[in-house]
């Protein structure tokens, strides 16, 4: 369904250049959730903006259903890490401004119905006519969920939706959405630097190796059975396992990628922004 | 109620006058009258300092219309042009009740007779000099927005169109409104010949020259504001796939409208400090004009009523930044 064939980019020109992401292979079948785990500042939301059509790669091919992607489409819907909701809108309103484009030819009520079901999806009706000011950073990203939804997107992308969030409301949210995914199986792109996340939500887990000139690591794939349980998953000897696999391959590749870097100076970072409040991939035991 | 207040005190800068409202809802006395004598002791003391200085050292400069008027004499002066202002409107009243007497006999000796009916014709008093003022600048503002908007958000979307235009905009922003005033003088002259006398030709020199001065402050802030919108909304513009129209009103307009209203408020703020000097030039009936009447005028109360002049300016200037700083305030998003 999706495709990404021996993909480069990179930012910037001459010595100023830096490859984020290097000869980048990925096949995403219909109806698979996919997450890709990696360090922060790995190239992650390069890779997921290549997907949206938000940028373009410099070499290689990014496939929709075989054609290649030239912008972004309704067929890709797109959650973003900062939520990237218009302040100025409420709650409603944002989301309508999507459902507009896509189904230009409906009432004004067609159109509140269905914004009204979307947000009663996320368990937001109470907050339909709030500004995102004074939502908290949980409600925000149920919004930027319901949001992308409710265009009936073919293909669901999200880039560290949950990443900013505090525990708690990352466990919830974690449920949420793969309790909406569950009801009719999109294909999914989650992009994470959580790898508990990833293996609760996900059908197969692909590190993202460090950057710069990212490439990806060998697919795990995650055999447990769903729905999941967040908190039965810790009992579970096979999540157990990926765990340690996930995360000692992250950890080697790091260690490697640290060494690789002292021995060049003065390296620039590639220009994709560091992950608000808890960088660093989260090792955090819960 | 107490919170209604106080939000409509908050949205209006009156930040000095919250505590009282919560000193007569009877909160904590004594942090209220703490706040009271910081927000309000204090600038009053200033105040109070700064009056007796001016009235000690005004006593000891001697100018050749006299000495300088202190605090006192300004006070009186103000109080004679409230009272001229209220002899010339009482003037008008009975100039138009002696004129409604006169038509009135006339209509009872012939019903068919057509009267003329005539304006009165006294020197304009303070107050309307007040008023003309304020409506020059007004025009000169909206002027300004007119040009200074469209042109701000083309610039701010368009790279090469900024940098085609930016030495432009950087040569005629720091031009002084003396120096426009003879040119748009000239050249108002010389297009707006229908002097039928509903708008004084004055009038329009005075408000041009203000736009003219004024209009950089919003079309730089409009393109800067334009120019940086937050990316992550631009991004979700490009997924949405909003159309440019919807892109520009739906998504850049409204992220731009708080920068926007800046750019407004210095304009409005530069338009009112210009006024004066080009109401001095332009002999727009204004509170420019005033002072330079006052000026060649020469009595021995002059400077007292230039000062007054002075003072209301700049009341007027604050009241003006207020009401920018409210309605910028409302087009915030958090």
């Amino acid at each position: 369904m999706l495709q990404l064939k021996n993909i480069y980019k990179s930012f910037g020109e001459g010595r100023q250049r830096t490859e984020v992401l290097n000869n980048i292979n990925l096949n995403i079948q219909e109806g698979e959730f996919v997450a890709i785990v990696g360090y922060s500042g790995s190239g992650k939301t390069t890779l997921v903006k290549l997907l949206a059509g938000l940028q373009q790669a410099d070499k290689g091919e990014v496939l929709y259903k075989g054609q290649a992607i030239k912008g972004p489409g309704h067929e890709r819907g797109m959650v973003f890490q900062n939520y990237s909701l218009l302040p100025w809108l409420s709650v409603a309103q944002n989301i309508d401004l999507g459902v507009a484009q896509v189904f230009p030819k409906w009432s004004k009520a067609q159109r509140e119905a269905h914004v009204m079901r979307y947000i009663s999806m996320v368990n937001l009706s109470h907050a339909a006519h709030k500004a995102p000011a004074e939502l908290s950073g949980g409600m925000r990203q149920r919004v930027a969920v319901a949001r992308a939804l409710s265009m009936e997107p073919e293909v669901l992308l999200m880039d560290e939706p949950l990443s900013a969030l505090d525990a708690l409301t990352r466990g919830n949210l974690q449920q949420e959405i793969l309790k909406i995914w569950n009801e009719n199986r999109r294909t999914a792109l989650l992009i994470t630097n959580d790898v508990d996340e990833g293996i609760l939500m996900a059908d197969r887990i692909i590190p993202l190796n460090p950057g710069p000139s990212a490439t990806l690591g060998p697919a795990f794939a995650i055999d447990i059975e769903r729905p999941r349980d967040k908190t039965q998953l810790n009992h579970i000897p096979e999540y157990k396992r990926l765990r340690n696999d996930v995360i000692t391959y992250l950890l080697d590749t790091g260690a490697d990628a640290k060494r690789q870097k002292e021995l060049e100076v003065n390296r620039e970072l590639p220009d994709v922004k560091p992950v608000m409040p808890r960088s660093g991939f989260s090792l955090a035991l819960r | 109620m107490k919170a209604r207040t106080i939000q409509l005190l908050q949205f209006t800068g009156m930040f000095w006058a919250i505590p009282f409202v919560r000193l007569f809802s009877g909160e904590e006395i004594l942090v209220q009258l703490r706040q009271i004598w910081t927000s309000i002791g204090l600038p009053v003391m200033a105040i109070a300092g700064f009056l007796l200085t001016w009235h000690l050292v005004a006593q000891r400069v001697n100018t050749s219309l006299g000495r300088l008027p202190g605090p006192m004499e300004v006070t009186q002066q103000a109080q004679v042009l409230w009272q001229e202002h209220l002899t010339e409107r009482a003037k008008a009243n009975d100039f138009y009740a002696r004129q409604d007497a006169r038509i009135a006999k006339i209509k009872a000796a012939n019903p068919n007779a057509k009267p003329r009916r005539v304006a009165f014709t006294g020197k304009p008093t303070y107050l309307d000099q007040i008023l003309t003022s304020l409506k020059t600048v007004f025009v000169g503002f909206i002027f300004a927005s007119i040009l200074a908007l469209p042109i701000g958000i083309i610039c701010g979307a368009n790279k090469n169109i900024m940098t085609a235009l930016n030495p432009i905009i950087q040569v005629l922003k720091p031009v002084s409104p003396l120096a426009w005033l003879p040119i748009v003088t000239m050249v108002v002259s010389a297009v707006y010949t229908t002097n039928n006398g509903l708008v004084p030709k004055s009038f329009i020199i005075s408000a041009v020259t203000v736009a003219m001065c004024s209009l950089w402050a919003t079309l730089i802030n409009t393109a800067v504001g334009v120019a940086s919108v937050n990316k992550d909304y631009l991004n979700v513009a490009q997924v949405l796939q909003l159309s440019a129209r919807q892109r520009t009103f739906k998504v850049i307009l409204p992220a731009t409208l708080p920068m926007i209203f800046t750019g407004l408020r210095i304009t409005l703020g530069v338009g009112w400090m210009v006024l004066i000097a080009a109401e001095m030039m332009a002999q727009n009936p204004g509170l420019g004009k005033f002072i330079w009447d006052e000026f060649q005028n020469g009595s021995s109360t002059s400077i007292a009523r230039i000062m007054v002049a002075v003072l209301t300016i700049g009341m007027i200037g604050y009241a003006l930044d207020r009401l920018m700083a409210a309605l910028q305030q409302k087009v915030s998003f958090a």
